[in-house]
């Protein structure tokens, strides 16, 4: 699928190294953006184009922790609950956020919308808590900006 | 500091956009390099500098640079932005705010080993912050600072930014390199260096985002001018990042040995609620804790060696009289063994009893032998793994017991319910143990 939506792209990414292999976890974000998580067609597909047996792309699926195995919500929300976080209130901050989502960490919310996660340190110790959704940073999170955030998605 | 050497971000608005950066002395060491100096020149006056590696060991850059065999090519230059050790943000505010300065030091380093291409791996959460840096890329390159025969001097070179997917071993350079060939970030056997046999198995240049950003001012302006900054053994400025238990958590750009841990303290607005300082992290989880005693060590890299600890990547994490250690120890040693990457069989088990160990005596279940179990799983660790995980991963219990032993035997005094109390929650929350009075499956008494 990626192969042609997005064959620009997919082209550019095998340009820049010479070897194909480089390009599996560039790949696998595309794919992921594209089939929702990297499923089994997602990763025949990386294979494909990198000449790697699907195998071996699963293997760095598993390895790495951004590349998700299982669908997500629409959303996924991730928050560091790491030292740094924790010495400013992460681990309180996380049970709000499950509170208001409604599920534990880990899990997905039943209407598909959001996926709470928690993550070790994300760089932005400065600015805790400290979240991101869908890769984009939530700095200096508070329960009220966190509530809004979750609305304003709904 | 007056004036930022790096983190020109906080005297010039927007030097991020190129015109900005160009104005403030941008590109001018780059065309000064290009023009009127030869690759060893620009490697000589690196060595000149005496600047150490910022990524956290502190080897010298020009030195590191000198290993790559002359007559091998191609060769690469690979920056590590995995930026991923608890605490440190440096990087991050850096590739975000001056990014120009980061590719134009990626851009000497590589004609002074006359690389052809180098790669900017990126923590896979440095999408966002990854944005500018690309656009400055691309405006790097629409000015003929990058591509093909640059200034018509016939000299070419790409760059490329990579983004990883999660994994703190990348940041480990042998791993990093694998994780770019596109397989599991796991460290490789040492020797060969990478400076002979790294990415593709061609030499290679692996140095800190932030050690790159050191090189375009002493480009510039000559070794003799980056030895005003720092002491004779730590020359320069270096980014200190402070979070935790402070009133102003946040990156500070200081002469190496000029300032105390205390100071530092004070930039930072000084300990949350005016409380006193129990421990100090250096560098992050990785680094050994130390006491309140040490609050005047200078910061540099020998004085906190000589203190106890490793000045590492400068990431100062500060732990106030109200902190726990043994939540706090415990927190590390969930970080390690989630981040072990599993290759080498004393990191991969020790992590993970360590972490039990702990999750054990949080839960309640913990005494006294518990204690001594923990330091026998760490030691187990130590030195024999193939990098400095599995070395990192028993500072926080090493260091934590040589500090504040009695901590611990009065948390196992005091939690010897059964009951995990204000730690439930955590407990729940990582899967570690059923914490509902059922003791972790497998400890021995």
């Amino acid at each position: 699928m990626i192969k042609e939506k997005r064959a620009n792209e997919v082209e550019k990414i095998l340009a820049k190294y010479p070897s194909k292999r480089s390009a599996v976890m560039p790949l696998l974000y595309l794919a992921q953006e594209e089939y929702g998580y990297c499923n089994d067609d997602a990763i025949r597909e990386v294979a494909e184009l990198t000449a790697l047996d699907p195998t071996e792309v699963k293997s760095v699926v598993g390895f790495y922790t951004m590349f998700f195995e299982e669908k997500t919500g629409t959303y996924v929300i991730e928050v560091c609950d790491d030292l740094p976080c924790a010495l400013r209130g992460a681990d309180e901050f996380v049970h709000h956020c499950e509170r208001k989502l409604g599920v534990r960490a880990g899990q997905t919310t039943p209407d598909g919308k959001f996926t709470l996660r928690t993550v070790m340190c994300i760089a932005a110790c400065d600015r805790a808590p400290v979240a991101q959704v869908n890769r984009e940073y939530r700095y200096s999170l508070t329960p009220e900006s966190f509530d809004k955030m979750v609305d304003d998605l709904k | 500091m007056d004036k930022h050497v790096l983190l020109r971000d906080l005297d010039i608005p927007n030097i991020r956009e190129l015109d900005v950066y160009q104005a403030n002395d941008g590109y001018a060491a780059w065309r000064k390099a290009l023009t009127a100096m030869k690759p060893d020149e620009v490697m000589g006056v690196v060595k000149d500098s005496g600047l150490r590696g910022r990524g956290g060991a502190g080897f010298p850059a020009g030195l590191k640079w000198s290993f790559l065999p002359k007559d091998m090519f191609p060769k690469y230059v690979v920056v590590n932005g995995d930026e991923s050790e608890a605490g440190t943000f440096k990087d991050h505010q850096l590739i975000e705010n001056n990014p120009h300065q980061v590719i134009e030091g990626v851009a000497l380093c590589a004609y002074a080993v006359q690389a052809g291409a180098a790669y900017i791996y990126l923590r896979g959460e440095f999408y966002e912050p990854a944005g500018p840096l690309q656009k400055a890329l691309d405006e790097a390159y629409a000015a003929g600072m990058l591509g093909q025969n640059i200034l018509g001097t016939g000299y070419s070179l790409n760059i490329y930014i990579h983004l990883g997917a999660g994994a703190y071993i990348c940041g480990e350079e042998t791993a990093l390199l694998e994780s770019l060939e596109g397989k599991l970030g796991m460290p490789r056997l040492r020797p060969p260096f990478p400076a002979v046999q790294g990415l593709y198995a061609k030499p290679t240049v692996i140095n800190n985002v932030e050690t790159l950003a050191n090189v375009p001012p002493i480009v510039l302006n000559g070794a003799q001018w980056y030895r005003q900054f720092g002491t004779e053994k730590s020359p320069g400025t270096k980014i200190f990042c402070v979070s935790g238990r402070v009133n102003k958590p946040g990156n500070f750009e200081l002469p190496l040995g000029q300032y105390t841990i205390r100071q530092l303290i004070e930039m930072a607005g000084g300990v949350t609620d005016g409380r006193p300082v129990k421990g100090i992290l250096p560098a992050g989880s990785s680094a050994p804790i130390l006491p309140a005693s040490a609050l005047d060590t200078k910061l540099d890299y020998e004085s906190v060696q000589a203190a106890g600890s490793i000045l590492g990547s400068a990431s100062f994490v500060i732990l106030d009289d109200t902190v726990d250690i043994v939540w706090a120890a415990r927190k590390m040693v969930r970080f390690f063994r989630h981040e072990s990457c599993g290759k080498c069989t004393p990191c991969r088990e020790g992590t993970f009893w360590a972490l039990r160990l702990y999750d054990k005596i949080v839960a309640g279940h913990g005494a006294s032998h518990d204690i001594d179990m923990l330091a026998d799983v760490a030691n187990g660790m130590a030195n024999k793994c193939f990098c400095l995980l599995g070395e990192f991963a028993t500072s926080p219990v090493l260091s934590t017991l040589k500090h504040f032993r009695p901590e611990y035997e009065q948390f196992v005094r005091e939690h010897s319910d059964g009951k995990a109390g204000v730690y439930e929650d955590q407990l729940i929350r990582d899967h570690a143990i059923s914490v509902n009075g059922v003791e972790p499956v497998g400890v021995a008494h």
